[in-house]
C-alpha cells in the first residue's frame, strides 16, 4: 500500500501528472475574481470565503479523473485488483496521495490568494483549518465518484456532473466556518459539522470505491 | 499448489461464451489455451484470476497466489524500467529485482523511461513483472506478442522454470512455445449449446 501511495505522489510530479495543473489553475481562478468584481474592498472581503472554497473545489475537480482512468487504461488497474492488496487499500491509498497532491497544497497556498481578496485578518486560521480538514472529504468522494466513472471513455465531464452535487455540503460547512468567523460569530459549529464531514467519507469512500471498481473492471 | 476448475460457465454482455469447462491443474503444470478469436481465451484467464465472475461451477485455488498479465503490461510511462518493478517488488514485497531484470535481458534498459520503450520491450517488463511476484500460479494472456522469436524462446524458459519449481502456469497463444509438458485446452470444445438464457436474473447479471 505504501508502495501504491509513493508511486501516485511520484507520479503526479512527473510530466502530465496534473500537480502544477491544480495549483495554476486555483491560482487563475482567484485572480479572475477582483478582476471581474472590481476592486470594491468590502465586496471583495465578504465574497472572499465563498470564492477560496469554490476554487478550492474546482481546482480538486481538475485532476480527479487521473485518479483510476490512466492505471485502467495501462492495464495497471487489472493487475493491481488480481495482486495481494485489497480493493479498499488500493481506493484509500489513491484518494490520501490525491489529498496530498491537491489538498494539501491547495491550503497552503490559500493565505496568500486570501490576502489578495483582503479576507479580515480574523478568517485566516479558519480558512487555514477549514480548508486543512475539509479537502480530505473532498479527495475521498472524488475517488468514490471517479471509481464509479472509470470505464467510460472521456468520462471527466460525467465525473463532473455526478461529483460536484456531493461536495455540496463540505463547501457550506467550509465556507460557513471562515464566514462566521470574520463576522464575529463562534465557527466552531460549522468546523465540527466539517470535520464530520471528512471522517464520515474517509471511513466509508473506500468501501464504495472498492464495489464501484468491481463492477467497472467486469 | 494446484488449480482445479469444475463445470465453469462465462457469460459476457448477456451471451455465453463457452459452458461446463472443467479441468484440474496440479503442481508443475502448464496449460495451453487454443480457439479462435472470440472464443473466450481471455474471458477464461479473467475469470481464473477473480476480475470476471463465473455463472457456474467452482474454482478451487489460493487467489494470494495468483499473478495475472493481461493484453496490457501494466506500465507507467513516466517511471523508469526500474522504478516500475520497484513499484511491483513494493505491492508483492519482493526484492530479488536485479535477477529478474537480468532474466528478461532488461538491465540495460533499467533506465528508459516507459514511454520510450518498444512494443517486445514493454512485453518483456510486463513479463518481469511474474517473475517478481514469486506466485505460484501464473495466467497470462497471449504473452509471446510482440516478441522475437529470441526472446519468446527466453519466455518459454522461464516458463518451464517455474513449473519445474512446483508452479502452475495457465496462457493463451496462437504459437507453438516448445514448453515441454504441456496440456492443451482447446475453446471451441466447450463453445455453448441449446438455447440462451435471455433473463438477465438467471444469467446472474446482478449477482
Amino acid at each position: 500500500m505504501k508502495s501504491l501511495f509513493l508511486r501516485d505522489i511520484k507520479l503526479a510530479f512527473r510530466s502530465g501528472g496534473g500537480f502544477g495543473l491544480t495549483l495554476a489553475f486555483f491560482l487563475i481562478v482567484i485572480l479572475f475574481v477582483p478582476l471581474g468584481v472590481g476592486a470594491d474592498n468590502a465586496i471583495l472581503a465578504r465574497i472572499a470565503p465563498g470564492i477560496l472554497w469554490i476554487g478550492a473545489i474546482l481546482s480538486c475537480l481538475l485532476s480527479l479523473d487521473r485518479i483510476f482512468q490512466l492505471d485502467f487504461e495501462d492495464g495497471t488497474l487489472e493487475a493491481l485488483a488480481t495482486s495481494p492488496l485489497p480493493l479498499e487499500s488500493i481506493a484509500a491509498s489513491k484518494a490520501a496521495a490525491h489529498w496530498i497532491t491537491t489538498g494539501l497544497p491547495l491550503t497552503i497556498i490559500a493565505p496568500l490568494l486570501a490576502y489578495l481578496l483582503q479576507l479580515p485578518y480574523a478568517g485566516y486560521f479558519w480558512l487555514i483549518s477549514s480548508l486543512l480538514i475539509g479537502t480530505p472529504a473532498l479527495s475521498f468522494i472524488g475517488t468514490f465518484a471517479a471509481a464509479v466513472t472509470v470505464g467510460v471513455k472521456r468520462g471527466g465531464l460525467l465525473l463532473s456532473l455526478l461529483v460536484l452535487p456531493l461536495y455540496i455540503p463540505t463547501l457550506i460547512f467550509g465556507a460557513q466556518t471562515v464566514i462566521r468567523a470574520t463576522i464575529s460569530l463562534n465557527p466552531m459549529p460549522a468546523l465540527l459539522l466539517t470535520v464530520g464531514i471528512s471522517l464520515f467519507s474517509i471511513a466509508l469512500m473506500p468501501f464504495a470505491c472498492a464495489l464501484a471498481l468491481k463492477v467497472n473492471l467486469k | 499448489m494446484s488449480l482445479s476448475v469444475q463445470n465453469i460457465s462465462c457469460l459476457r454482455a448477456g451471451r455465453a461464451i463457452f459452458e461446463n469447462l472443467s479441468f484440474d491443474l496440479k503442481k508443475g503444470d502448464c496449460l495451453v489455451l487454443r480457439g479462435p478469436n472470440g472464443s473466450g481465451k481471455t474471458t477464461l484467464l479473467k475469470t481464473l484470476a477473480g476480475i470476471l465472475p463465473s455463472a457456474t461451477g467452482e474454482i478451487h485455488c489460493d487467489p494470494a497466489q495468483i499473478s495475472y498479465a493481461g493484453h496490457l503490461d501494466a506500465i507507467k510511462a513516466q517511471l523508469t524500467v526500474r522504478e516500475n518493478l520497484t513499484f511491483w517488488a513494493g505491492i508483492y514485497d519482493a526484492g530479488n529485482l536485479d535477477r529478474v531484470l537480468s532474466e528478461f535481458d532488461l538491465t540495460t534498459l533499467a533506465d528508459r523511461y516507459g514511454q520510450t520503450l518498444s512494443a517486445g520491450q514493454r512485453r518483456r517488463l510486463g513479463l518481469a513483472r511474474m517473475i517478481l511476484t514469486e506466485c505460484q500460479i501464473w495466467l497470462l494472456d497471449e504473452p509471446t506478442n510482440s516478441l522475437d522469436a529470441e526472446h519468446a524462446a527466453i519466455f518459454a524458459k522461464a516458463v518451464n522454470k517455474h513449473c519445474s519449481n512446483g508452479g502452475v502456469a495457465v496462457l493463451s497463444s496462437h504459437i507453438d512455445l516448445h514448453i515441454p509438458n504441456t496440456q492443451t485446452l482447446d475453446l471451441s470444445d466447450f463453445a455453448p449449446t441449446g438455447a440462451t438464457e435471455t433473463d438477465p436474473f438467471l444469467q446472474g447479471g446482478f449477482s
